[in-house]
């Protein structure tokens, strides 16, 4: 792959640790929202000189999406909800960044024995795994409601690169698709949290097992 | 060439204090004040050799062996280190970079063992801070010095420098970035610098290497200051080297990059000083896992660009 590409890339992974470090909530947000950006330039990177209009506008969406619109929508989540800004993990954060070294080490394993890839020697399908792996781990290992949005995004990001590791050409149809699908997630997701926000004056998921009523 | 050869080690020994001087420089202007002399570091360091030591009665032979140890094993240290590309170390062997960690290492430890020595309360809460510290920081030295020892395919700290060039960075630039941000985090937490700890703190509690040194006085803190300098310029010479690289030319380009890269790190640690606070100890760990983080990244990157 080329530098400008092999350098997104780096980036992706790097705002991926940089999450899984972070304590605090506006701080995962602004650099989900940068990993967001760097994946919408990365087809358009990745084409090189023969960028065509689709490609360029494909981009475009994507990166006003998961660069400006989803974490406006969080922040305004959080705003509203009135929580401390604080992750409140359950691994904590030292923890998680040595589990982000480990998932990182699987995730060049899981590439070496995944021969059937078109670009088995490059980037692309390490980092597709590294940040699946680190959003399901967001998911998981913390409490609130809101990050596990943002690992939800974090998670589709993965996907996403990984989708350009199979098949740099993709039907846009099917791209719009995926990505109004996530809008409407995020949309539903933050209606949600503002929901159970009302209801238990608090968006920790580790409590909603009890009844209220 | 062979004039060359001692140029790193005796400029280094020559102007390791001088950067001090420009780290605070650079602090008093983002603080508004004139600040001290940019030799002050010199000055500070001739007062202390005229005076005596005093040496307390429950101190034994160790605490007085530990600047001297220390001092020795740094310009061990510092006879190691090559200046860019065309300027190779005085002393360099095949696997002497681990010769280099081991040096910084037991630096570390006859300062620990001298800080235990006398006995003081403040000075054992020092060593253990400081032994956490570092022990999270060498691996990510090590593994940066690894993962650079992988792409130049040479064991030795010269033999890396020589081969780094404009051509690595086209074929691992990433990687090499790195490289040199996890160095950044190793060079900020040994030498005790803000975020880690704060040089000019005097309140024990908060304290990290300044509370380890209290009760050496005289020619023995002279020497753990010059110590001090010298690892500054070590660890500093380290990011250099590597960052630099990307600069082609002959000898006459790459020398001077060189020594105005080692100046553009003092400035930005000033920098780092002025618009950062320290963290608190419950944060550096985190800190420093990254900088693990982001050199087996790097290691891994490396196997990547050049299969």
């Amino acid at each position: 792959m080329t530098l400008p590409v092999d350098t997104i890339l780096v980036i992706v992974i790097l705002t991926g640790f940089l999450i899984l470090g972070t304590a605090r909530l506006i701080t995962a947000i602004r650099l989900s929202a940068i990993q967001g950006v760097c994946i919408g330039l990365l087809p358009v990177a990745a084409s090189g000189g023969g960028t065509s209009v689709r490609v360029l506008l494909l981009g475009l969406a994507i990166v006003i999406l998961k660069g400006v619109v989803f974490p406006r929508l969080l922040r305004r989540a959080i705003r509203e909800s009135r929580t401390s800004g604080e992750m409140q993990p359950y691994v904590g954060i030292t923890a998680s960044v040595i589990t982000g070294i480990l998932a990182l080490v699987a995730a060049f394993w899981l590439d070496a024995r995944m021969d059937f890839l078109p670009d088995s020697h490059g980037l692309v399908a390490p980092t597709a795994f590294f940040t699946i792996i680190t959003g399901l781990f967001l998911i998981v290992a913390r409490k609130l409601a809101i990050t596990q949005v943002i690992g939800y995004l974090i998670l589709e990001n993965g996907i996403y690169v990984f989708g350009l590791a199979i098949a740099l050409e993709v039907p846009v149809i099917v791209e719009l698709g995926v990505l109004l699908d996530m809008f409407v997630a995020v949309f539903v997701m933050g209606i949600a949290i503002f929901r159970i926000n009302r209801e238990f004056n608090h968006m920790d998921s580790d409590q909603l097992r009890n009844l209220k009523g | 060439m062979n004039a060359l050869r001692f140029l790193p080690l005796v400029s280094g020994l020559v102007l390791a204090p001088f950067l001090l001087g420009v780290v605070n420089r650079v602090k008093a202007k983002f603080g508004g004040r004139t600040g001290q002399p940019l030799l002050q570091a010199y000055f500070d360091l001739f007062k202390l050799l005229r005076k005596g030591a005093v040496y307390s009665r429950t101190t034994t032979w160790v605490f007085r062996a530990g600047p001297v140890v220390g001092l020795a094993a740094v310009l061990g240290a510092l006879a190691l280190l090559p200046a860019g590309r065309h300027a190779p170390a005085a002393v360099s062997f095949t696997g002497d970079l681990f010769l280099l960690a081991y040096f910084l290492g037991l630096v570390r430890f006859v300062t620990v063992l001298a800080a235990l020595d006398t006995g003081s309360a403040f000075e054992g809460m020092g060593a253990s801070r400081e032994v956490q510290f570092s022990a999270l920081a060498e691996p990510a030295l090590l593994v940066a010095l690894a993962a650079l020892a992988r792409l130049t395919g040479g064991l030795g700290l010269t033999q890396i420098t020589s081969a780094l060039g404009p051509a690595s960075w086209e074929v691992a630039g990433p990687a090499l970035a790195l490289v040199a941000l996890a160095l950044c985090i190793v060079f900020l937490a040994e030498n005790s610098r803000i975020p880690v700890d704060d040089p000019n703190t005097h309140l024990e509690l908060t304290m990290i290497h300044e509370v380890m040194i209290l009760d050496h006085s005289g020619p023995d803190l002279a020497f753990i200051l010059y110590g001090a300098a010298l690892k500054f310029w070590i660890l500093g010479a380290l990011i250099v080297n590597v960052a630099v690289s990307w600069i082609g030319g002959g000898a006459a380009i790459t020398i001077p990059a060189f020594f105005a890269g080692m100046l553009l790190v003092s400035v930005g640690v000033g920098v780092v000083e002025s618009v950062m606070a320290r963290y608190r100890l419950l944060k550096v760990p985190r800190m420093l896992w990254v900088g693990v983080a982001l050199s087996v990244l790097a290691f891994t990157l490396i196997g990547r660009f050049t299969a």
